[in-house]
């Protein structure tokens, strides 16, 4: 059972998103498309891979996240994993 | 003694050897890289007389090696007929095994010390060393079977000689990228650095390294090092019949003409 809501998750990448990527918290929201959003390429998001799975103690394997582009999304692949 | 070419740098100081990749934008490995490893090789064993410990590390911010230059595979291999283009492509192998063959065979004390990506072959380059300090946010993957391929710069023999089959077969058989976590618990990386730290972590055990008799290292390694020749010579006959697949060239293509941000392979 995840200890995390679904919201909290949602919210606790988007921080960490805002500040890795130096974006004003304020601009993000969870339907985002994180590539434009943050103005990231495909080598920042395996950063932010990374940054998820050691912020979250989960693995995200590539396939899973194939494709997805928005924090939403992505927070529904982490909490299936938490 | 030091040497400098246009991807790479190499120093000794203090018993360890220090070599940099440096090829922007993710130490690519093409022609004109493994002409600089050559040229390292060919370097090593007047210093290796001289050493006891060599780091491989990356100037780059993106990472170790993003692997082999696939955009120069892709453009050679367009511009020749399918017997040229397969025997360049296993010339390429060749020099690139001898090269990896004998930074794998050194008797000094090996240390890969990795941050970011590092992938397909700069994957391979990180497993002829003896040990792997890896950065926290760095990332391990072998993407080969994605374009019909299997690695080709050594990649499975070593790994198999340094975890276990089923971690092979998670890596190999799924593509995906596995982080430093993960790579200390399967027994990959030796330790796991905090961000930024790897290559200090690398030159603290480095620094260790030459307080040990040379001798005796390099007898250890005997025992705790085998090369795995014939499955090395398998692997390239083997890639080389897989490259020879019209797949892989669609593959290659699509890697080459994709401009967006999102990952490209499947």
């Amino acid at each position: 059972m995840a200890t995390r809501t679904l919201e909290k998750t949602t919210e606790e990448i988007l921080d960490l998103a805002a500040t890795h990527f130096k974006v004003a918290r304020a601009n993000l929201t969870a339907g985002d498309d994180f590539y434009k959003t943050l103005g990231i390429d495909s080598l920042q998001a395996l950063e932010l891979l990374t940054r998820l799975e050691n912020h979250f103690g989960v693995e995200l394997p590539d396939y899973e996240v194939q494709g997805v582009s928005d924090f939403r999304t992505l927070a529904t692949r982490i909490q299936s994993r938490l | 003694m030091s040497g400098s070419e246009k991807n790479l740098q190499w120093q000794i100081a203090d018993g360890v050897i220090e070599l940099a990749l440096d090829r922007s934008p993710a130490n690519e490995i093409g022609l004109a890289m493994l002409d600089d490893l050559e040229r390292f090789v060919a370097a090593l064993p007047e210093m290796e007389s001289q050493a006891s410990a060599l780091i491989i590390y990356s100037k780059q911010n993106s990472g170790f090696s993003a692997g082999a230059d696939l955009r120069e595979l892709y453009t050679l291999a367009q511009r020749m007929d399918s017997d040229s283009a397969m025997k360049g492509v296993r010339q390429f192998l060749e020099r690139i095994h001898a090269v990896l063959n004998r930074i794998d065979m050194s008797p000094l004390t090996t240390i890969a010390a990795v941050h970011g990506v590092c992938f397909g072959g700069g994957f391979e380059l990180a497993l002829t060393c003896d040990l792997i300090v890896a950065d926290k946010m760095a990332r391990f993957c072998f993407p080969e079977l994605r374009l019909g391929l299997i690695p080709g710069f050594g990649g499975i023999p070593r790994l198999r000689r340094d975890i276990g089959n089923a971690g092979v077969r998670d890596l190999l058989l799924t593509g995906r990228s596995l982080n430093a976590t993960k790579a200390l618990a399967v027994g990959l990386a030796s330790q796991l650095a905090a961000e930024g730290e790897s290559l200090r972590l690398a030159r603290a055990t480095a620094a260790q390294v030459t307080k040990f008799d040379r001798g005796a290292s390099a007898a250890a390694k005997v025992f705790i090092k085998p090369f795995p020749e014939d499955q090395l010579r398998l692997e390239i006959d083997i890639f080389c019949d897989l490259f020879a697949q019209p797949a892989v060239m669609q593959g290659l293509r699509k890697f080459v003409e994709n401009s967006g941000a999102h990952p490209y392979l499947p």
